[in-house]
């Protein structure tokens, strides 16, 4: 029932305090946050960089633009309306087909215009994001979902969680949504981890509400034997997401797109911690790692996914960390938890 | 990330510097360190008659000083139409009375409030100078034959005094010791004799400290200087060893009393004790110091009550940084459950949870009906704040009605802080569910209770409010905390199913 903290150091396993004192106060700087937390800044940004994100279709700041809105999103079947601050999947609506005048949402309930200008109304007025600031909502296009996730995914498009150290992807999740989490693929609210090899992209172990589990419980399709397709892209557009945001202790949540491949959704300054659970490694050790790595030996994205695919692979992934090999974590010490 | 060694630096000066002041302070002021330490008071009332001839008086009482086994906490007179001053000179003070136009009797009343102070240590008085004495043929031979005879039998001044007094009580008398004890009062032939044999002595107005005695004099008794103090003798009985019953009134001129202009004067003395808390006696004496000490106790004493509330802050949020950061417990609001404490604190523990869990559950019932008008968020806050007013003020009248008086504490939670809590729980059941209301309300009612269990310990709120200075300790724990880097203790069953391999 209850984990003995030395054991789970032994396994590097990263705990809330020690990712927020170690890693996000040391390595993501204050004032790159805003960045990471609006989604459509976010988008900005990283086309830029040649990072692939889903097609903005459309940007609505204020209620009065709401208004003959309808006239806009005819010109759209499938499309995603989203607030730019929200957390945790919170005001998402996706729309996956018409039906006369109607809006048909993924979970097949239909929406008259005015249920989506309500929507949109709540979502400037910042129902949905942090503090309950105004917010800003956008509109993109649908992601159509690889047919690999056909089977394993409830509704929701399964998105593909990765946590990339100092540029160097080292630790990788898929997540598909569930009946539990309402089609989002939050694990809080019940959507299952999968855990992926960051060598080749194949499935691990999979975690649901923090409890191993062997299938999918809507579809009950195994989840032993997935593997992700375009994996190497996938790590490289994540890692390419560094040099953007320069935060150091980044998750990026990515999606594949049956047409486009990779694409961006999203990034998070502040990454949970159950995907080493759905991993069943800690992070700690590859943490370390990257840290004593010399900050010159890997100039080009390439490179470094070269690196994380040799080092952090499974297998090797496995080997135990000393227990008194604590020097690379600050004010870290084996004994003093709990 | 900062260097450890600053900031352990700091963390050590924060915990040092806290309780040294607190070990300052209590040793200084006598604040003691428990809540409800009991004191014995002696309280003395000197009261002087004496009658008046339509004459300016002045009526001149000597008063004690803090002293080896007591010290002074309060002292005051009662004289009206008189001026009053206080006079220190030579360590004795005096206290002066003066008025133009006495007629009749008259009474004054000097009151001083003394403790029993084992601490009290006085040393370092320089060895006083023996005055020669003069006297009289055939009274200066017969002195010196008394000294002459005892000084071979003695080693020091103690043993002298010891032999003299020895001497002077044999039966039959001694034809010297009978001339001299006809001439002489015995205390002050005790201490001439021993200013004979050069040894520093002088006499002293003592009173005797017995629970409810009244009209009591001063009993004038002989203080001997050996080894850099005072050691005090009964002229009729010898060295006193156990001082700790006797008060020196006065140690300096022979008479306590001197009225001028008036007759008839006397002084006597009336004793109480009575058992005091420890600390109403610092803070009165404390009240009493001139210097500008930064004391809470120099406030008035409605912000002192607001004050003994404020300082429990800082320990309400320890228990939430502990419950956080060593728990992991989730709260709604990082520091409601603090003000919702102190809330408690007002209501107590039982009513205050029931009119908690009554407020934010009609609060949450009203508030669904709300989320279906689509109000913008500062006008819904703002609607809800109204609505706790409501519910608040039915309440109280309710219950009033029903003779619960427990119901009309309700209002003593924080009303905005109710509405902001109603408002999350609301958004919070919307978006992730009952389920989650449960974990984040029941997370933060356990901290409040928590906090409020902490806060509600008479030690706690006696630490906090007199000695302020601990909170500089209770800082330096919170910034200990803040780099924590641990598990939490939720975070070992979290991670409990990655134990089996």
């Amino acid at each position: 029932m209850w984990a003995n903290p030395i054991t789970l150091w032994r396994k590097g396993i990263l705990g809330m305090n020690c990712r927020n004192v170690a890693y996000i106060a040391r390595y993501n700087p204050r004032e790159r946050y805003p960045l990471v937390d609006d989604k459509l800044q976010t988008k900005m940004v990283v086309r830029k960089a040649g990072v692939t994100a889903p097609e903005l279709l459309l940007v609505i700041r204020l209620q009065h633009e709401i208004e003959d809105i309808e006239h806009i999103l005819a010109n759209f079947t499938q499309f995603v309306i989203k607030p730019a601050r929200g957390s945790g999947g919170k005001g998402i609506l996706v729309i996956v087909n018409r039906d006369g005048d109607r809006l048909v949402k993924s979970s097949g309930h239909q929406l008259t215009a005015a249920d989506v200008k309500r929507h949109l109304s709540n979502i400037i007025s910042g129902l949905y994001s942090l503090g309950g600031r105004t917010d800003v909502a956008f509109v993109e296009a649908l992601v159509t979902t690889d047919a690999t996730f056909e089977h394993i995914s409830y509704e929701g498009v399964p998105d593909i969680r990765l946590i990339v150290f100092k540029g160097y992807p080292v630790m990788g999740m898929l997540r598909l949504a569930t009946k539990a989490s309402d089609g989002k693929a939050n694990l809080h609210q019940g959507a299952v981890g999968v855990g992926l090899d960051i060598a080749s992209g194949r499935s691990i172990a999979a975690v649901q509400f923090n409890r191993p589990i062997e299938r999918h419980p809507d579809t009950d399709y195994p989840l032993s034997n997935i593997e992700v397709p375009h994996w190497r892209q996938l790590l490289s557009l994540a890692a390419r997401c560094y040099e953007v945001t320069r935060l150091g202790y980044l998750g990026a949540d990515l999606v594949l797109d049956v047409h486009r491949g990779p694409l961006l959704l999203e990034l998070n300054a502040r990454p949970g911690l159950t995907i080493q659970v759905a991993n069943d490694r800690g992070l700690l050790p590859r943490l370390r790692h990257v840290e004593a790595l010399d900050e010159l030996q890997h100039f080009t994205v390439d490179e470094r996914v070269d690196y994380s695919v040799e080092h952090f692979a499974h297998d090797v992934g496995a080997q135990q960390p000393s227990l008194w090999d604590t020097s690379n974590v600050p004010g870290g010490s084996p004994v003093s938890s709990n | 990330m900062t260097q450890r060694g600053p900031f352990l630096f700091l963390v050590v000066m924060l915990v040092v510097g806290g309780l040294t002041s607190a070990i300052f302070r209590h040793n200084q002021f006598g604040i003691p360190f428990l809540p409800g330490a009991q004191e014995t008071v002696w309280q003395i009332e000197a009261k002087i008659n004496f009658w008046g001839d339509g004459t300016p008086v002045q009526a001149i009482l000597s008063l004690p000083s803090d002293q080896a086994d007591y010290r002074i906490v309060n002292e005051n007179t009662v004289s009206s139409g008189y001026g009053f001053s206080i006079e220190e000179n030579n360590a004795q003070r005096r206290a002066r009375w003066s008025k133009r136009d006495v007629q009749g009797e008259q009474t004054l009343y000097y009151k001083v409030e003394l403790v029993a102070d084992v601490n009290q240590t006085r040393s370092g008085e320089p060895p006083p100078a023996v005055e020669p004495v003069r006297l009289d043929e055939p009274y200066a031979t017969a002195a010196q034959a008394i000294v002459n005879s005892v000084l071979p039998r003695s080693a020091d001044a103690l043993t002298l005094a010891q032999q003299l007094i020895r001497e002077m009580a044999v039966v039959p008398r001694d034809q010297n010791v009978a001339l001299l004890l006809d001439r002489f009062a015995l205390p002050s032939l005790f201490s001439d004799l021993l200013a004979l044999a050069n040894v520093p002595a002088r006499r002293v107005q003592a009173l005797i400290l017995e629970e409810g005695r009244r009209r009591q004099s001063l009993v004038e008794l002989v203080q001997v200087w050996q080894d850099d103090q005072w050691h005090l003798f009964n002229p009729l009985t010898g060295l006193i060893t156990d001082t700790s019953n006797l008060l020196l009134w006065q140690t300096d001129t022979p008479s306590v009393l001197d009225v001028i202009g008036g007759t008839r004067s006397r002084v006597s003395f009336a004793i109480i004790s009575q058992t005091r808390p420890a600390l109403t006696l610092a803070t009165a004496s404390a009240q009493g110091m001139d210097a500008p000490s930064l004391s809470l106790y120099s406030l008035p004493v409605e912000e002192q009550n607001m004050f003994k509330l404020i300082m429990l802050l800082p320990v309400g949020a320890l228990v939430v940084v502990v419950l956080r950061t060593l728990v992991g417990l989730k709260t709604s609001g990082t520091f409601m459950p603090v003000l919702i404490a102190l809330a408690f604190l007002q209501t107590q523990l039982i009513p205050g949870v029931i009119s908690f869990l009554m407020v934010v559950a009609i609060g949450l019932f009203i508030r669904s009906y709300l989320s279906t008008l689509n109000l913008l968020l500062v006008a819904r806050i703002a609607t809800l704040v109204i609505v706790v007013v409501a519910i608040m003020s039915i309440v109280s009248v309710l219950s009033y009605r029903l003779g619960l008086e427990a119901g009309l504490s309700i209002t003593f939670f924080p009303m905005i802080i109710l509405a902001w809590t109603i408002e999350r729980m609301s958004i919070l059941w919307e978006e992730d569910g009952p389920k989650e209301v449960l974990i984040q309300g029941s997370g933060s009612l356990f901290v409040a209770v928590a906090a409020f269990l902490l806060m509600d310990q008479p030690l706690t709120r006696h630490l906090a409010f007199n000695f302020p200075e601990l909170h500089l300790v209770v800082l330096a724990v919170i910034l200990m905390l803040g780099r924590y880097t641990g598990y939490r203790l939720l975070e070992l069953r979290r991670f409990s199913t990655m134990m089996d391999d």
